[in-house]
């Protein structure tokens, strides 16, 4: 087996600890490492965005960088955002507004609001489409994605 | 309470939101080995040598293999189920190439490693020694004389002719006054399904398979598999789990899946392959790459006497699942929603060096109707007239309709849904606005394009598929299973891959039945559960497998009714059943509701002579005709005459899709479609270099359009009943099939006062600004 290195994180509140090889993407360490397989892989080019996850409150493509470089950062994944009782906001507002169809591009995109949501909270339907630029959605036609987040940003103000 | 037609909020979102879908990659077995793929560089080359040595030595490798090392495993070549003459042409193919590579990434090798990335360092390793030979990747080109040929043993690029025609075409066109010719390229189209494809195969110790796959198919896997395996049908299961999309490219039988059994077999762990992007570009089926040259004749006041359509369709390398069909899906609409008498429509279909194509959401009826919208907006321009009311002098105003072609079309009312789309439009307001535009000479221009449209879907009628020599049936099937407490199961033989099976047929089942929506559980995408079904596509789901649906709800009611009968000691006639409960006529206090006669049939105390305890039923269901969608759009674009640059700025859609059981997902599902057709007018093409190499191999080359390209849709609907219980139509295809035209036609529109009469697929600010020159100049 290759060399392998312990990456701490602080993963959905947890602080974790993950044997990687020292080329492994963050993205692989969530799912294969971590068994976080809601973050997906879309691409092999950092284009789709399926693979976002906060890293530090901001929004990451987790196939960017290697989950070394994430070393001792506080990462949250679609796993992490929500407790067993009720959804977030932002997945609620994705179930009222038929803002998923596959669900293989959604936590992805829930993590993209979530940043944007952070950083503006009454964002125009310009400035979400924008914001979501980095996102791939082959199903919905995008418009129920951008009418969940408005909704979203109207449940969270 | 009645659910059906209402908006009810999907029971699949939850775990999909919480990051707990069972896509296949997240899936895996203990002792799993992971594998990958080599493929071949070259568009064509002779396979001289593979080395496999340095690759079966690297760290973590548990195996490799050539072509010829496992050639003997196969009991067959990949079938293609779709060989529409007698003599189509059909080059055996098989999971790994063997002597000859013929497009740019055929499989030459594979590799098994104890990691995703061992086995990606390992495949590197693999040396293989090319020859390489010419190739060629367009249609054009590889019928000329001379031209490289993809299977040399055949003598020729042509896979088949195929030709559908009515008696005196030719005449109509020589006597009619006015006589339109176009040709039209409609480029290669990729998929670009999010989730790409994957496999998990598990052999058990009695040679039992079990393969969990990202496909739209599980059945006509499990089938195919037979064939290529020569493993019975019967030791197979093969679960779709939750699928990332698939919009035709997930129906394929691809080499992975039988190659990953077989390895899975040899090795005695279970194999797992997950494709990467790169690797769909050139792996996964393409779309269209289909030329046109298409005649329409007419008479001077604008009745459309005949259309004559002759199209080259690129096959690829390979056929596969159903290649050659892909055209035939649209070749009963070349004469559209219009009332056309004359009628004549030819496929070639021809090799080139390319990845296969096959079905891509619309398959065959977005190249159709696109070439029919596109001539109808040219032969306007012709004669003079208005494009909206040259459309409206066509348009069939009776239904059922029998067109020149054959096929008879249920219903519609084609009429209704351009009325409703101008209304919605504001036609006036949107031509006023033009007009100022182009009185200042505006940079920017404004241009508004039709497309009124129908499509033949809901796949389909067996005798009619066995006629056009399509190898299987069209029909599916549907089991309701009332459990003794009053729950309700259904197991439905479609597979969806984000479609809300699971929520439409709820609503369905619930609402028939009287039990609450959340009281029925629906199963799917498992052979093991449901033995028998047709899968996806098509926009087959609710119009084939809803009314199997419907039917055998139906029959659990007769069931039902037969016990209650017994039970109060009435006639079956007697009883009049709703919401959930039977009662006698004329005495409603005398009743017994549904759940109580499923715990009687199971309890089976009590039930009439000879009938069998329980109450479960399957119906199967063979539709008599296809499904008959259509409706009005429009696009409204601006377009930047200094740099070309073009953008959506309204997209009207009025569909025609029957009754609808859940209207937010019938949104869902014309949104998404019409996202793909305009992003095939304005963005999308894969591109082959003339040696056939790909040259758009990435989201960054190949333009899926982001939200920021799309604008927000303006989505109404007319209504006409179906011919079936249900009075529904598909619509997972319309938008697809009724946009691209639209928008194109809108970008000539807004440059019509300059003279351009066509910008070729798709308008890119190059192309658009290439027309504008040309008619500069
Ligand atoms: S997987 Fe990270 S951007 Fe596609
Ligand atoms: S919901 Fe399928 S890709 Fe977005």
């Amino acid at each position: 087996m290759p060399d392998r290195e312990r990456v701490g994180l602080v993963v959905n509140g947890e602080p974790r600890l993950v044997e990687v090889e020292p080329r492994t993407l963050l993205v692989h360490a969530l799912r294969d490492g971590l068994g976080l397989t809601g973050t997906h892989v879309g691409c092999d080019t950092s284009q789709c965005g399926a693979c976002t996850v906060l890293v530090d409150g901001k929004a990451v493509k987790s196939c960017t960088l290697l989950a070394l470089q994430a070393e001792g950062s506080e990462v949250t994944t679609i796993e992490g955002i929500a407790d067993e009782a009720g959804l977030h906001p932002v997945q609620q507002a994705f179930v009222e507004h038929h803002g998923l169809q596959c669900g293989f591009c959604t936590p992805g995109m829930i993590l993209t609001a979530l940043d944007l949501l952070s950083r503006d909270p009454d964002p125009d339907e310009r400035t979400i489409r924008h914001a979501l630029r980095g996102n791939l959605c082959r199903c919905t036609g995008y418009q129920p994605i951008v009418e969940s987040v408005r909704a979203a940003a109207e449940a969270l103000r | 309470m009645t659910v059906v037609g209402t908006p009810i909020k999907r029971r699949e979102d939850e775990a999909l939101l919480r990051g707990r879908g069972s896509f296949v990659d997240n899936l895996t077995l203990p002792g799993t080995a992971y594998m990958a793929v080599v493929r071949s560089p070259y568009p064509a080359a002779r396979i001289v040598s593979v080395n496999l040595d340095a690759a079966r030595a690297a760290e973590g490798v548990i195996a490799a293999f050539s072509g010829a090392d496992l050639a003997d495993e196969w009991a067959g070549p990949l079938p293609c189920a779709w060989l529409v003459t007698e003599d189509t042409k059909n080059p055996p193919h098989y999971p790994v190439a063997i002597d000859v590579a013929r497009y740019q990434g055929d499989p030459v090798a594979v590799v098994v490693a104890e990691s995703r990335a061992l086995a990606k360092d390992a495949a590197e390793l693999v040396e293989v020694e090319y020859e390489p030979l010419p190739a060629v990747a367009d249609v054009e080109q590889a019928l000329s004389d001379g031209a490289p040929l993809v299977h040399e043993e055949l003598g020729t690029n042509e896979c088949y002719v195929w030709k559908l025609e009515t008696d005196g075409i030719q005449a109509a066109i020589d006597a009619a006054d006015v006589v339109v010719t176009r040709r039209y390229r409609q480029p290669r189209l990729i998929p670009n399904a999010i989730e790409p494809r994957g496999v998990l195969a598990q052999v058990g110790p009695t040679g039992d398979v079990t393969l969990w796959s990202a496909t739209q198919t599980p059945h006509i896997q499990r089938f195919v598999l037979q064939l290529v395996l020569g493993i019975p049908e019967a030791k197979i299961r093969v679960i779709a789990p939750d699928v990332g999309g698939g919009f035709g490219s997930k129906i394929q039988v691809y080499g992975e899946g039988p190659l990953a059994i077989v390895l899975a077999r040899r090795l005695g762990r279970p194999v797992k392959w997950t494709e990467e992007r790169s690797e769909n570009y050139l792996g996964t089926i393409h779309g269209r790459d289909v030329v046109h040259e298409v005649t329409f004749a007419a008479t001077k006041e604008g009745k459309i006497t005949a259309v004559r359509s002759e199209a080259w369709c690129a096959m690829g390398a390979y056929l596969e699942l159903v290649t050659p069909g892909i055209p035939l899906l649209g070749a009963w609409l070349y004469s559209g929603p219009y009332e056309i008498p004359n009628y004549s429509v030819t496929f070639t279909g021809v090799f080139t060096n390319t990845t296969p194509t096959d079905a891509y959401r619309g398959a065959g009826r977005p190249e159709a109707t696109y070439v029919l919208e596109r001539t109808m907006d040219a032969l306007a321009r012709e004669l003079g007239m208005d494009p909206v009311e040259l459309r409206r002098k066509n348009l069939i105003r009776e239904f059922p309709h029998t067109m020149a072609s054959g096929l008879t079309i249920d219903s519609g009312d084609y009429h209704a849904s351009l009325d409703r789309l101008l209304e919605v439009l504001d036609l006036d307001a949107v031509r006023a606005e033009q007009a100022a535009r182009r009185e200042r000479g505006d940079v920017k221009q404004l241009g508004v394009g039709f497309s009124t449209y129908n499509e033949m879907c809901g796949l389909a009628p067996s005798r009619i598929l066995g006629a056009i020599r399509y190898a299987v049936g069209g029909w599916d099937s549907a089991t309701v299973r009332f459990q003794p407490l009053g729950s309700v199961q259904v197991v439905v033989g479609t597979s969806p891959h984000g479609q809300g099976h699971e929520t439409t047929f709820a609503q369905i089942v619930a609402d028939r039945l009287g039990v609450g929506v959340d009281e029925v559980e629906v199963l799917h995408g498992d052979t093991a559960i449901s033995q028998l079904g047709m899968d996806t596509y098509g926009s087959r789901s609710l119009a084939v497998g809803g009314i199997a649906l419907w039917q055998a709800t139906e029959k659990v009611i007769a069931k039902a009714r037969a016990i209650v009968a017994h039970q109060l000691e009435v006639s079956e006639d007697d009883l009049e059943f709703a919401d959930g409960t039977f009662r006698v006529k004329g005495s409603p206090d005398r009743s017994m509701d549904i759940k109580a006669a499923a715990f009687a049939a199971h309890a089976a105390h009590n039930l009439p002579d000879g009938m069998e305890p329980g109450l479960e039923e399957t119906a199967t269901y063979d539709p008599a005709n296809f499904s008959w969608p259509g409706g009005a759009h429009a696009a409204v674009v601006e377009v930047d005459t200094e740099t070309g640059d073009t953008r959506l700025v309204r997209y009207v859609a009025v569909d025609d899709v029957g009754r609808a059981i859940n209207p937010m997902i019938v949104d869902g599902q014309v949104h998404g479609g019409l996202a793909q057709g305009i992003a095939a007018a304005l963005y999308e093409e894969g591109v082959y270099d003339a040696e056939g190499n790909l040259l758009t191999t990435t989201m960054a080359t190949y333009l899926v359009p982001s939200a920021a390209e799309l604008p927000s849709f303006e989505t109404d609907r007319t209504e006409t009943a179906a011919d079936n219980p249900l009075g529904v139509k598909g619509v997972g295809e319309t938008g697809t099939i009724a946009s691209a035209p639209a928008v194109v036609n809108a970008v000539v529109d807004a440059l019509s006062h300059l003279g351009v009469t066509d910008v070729p697929l798709p308008a890119t600010p190059e192309r658009v600004w290439n027309a504008i020159q040309e008619v500069r100049s």
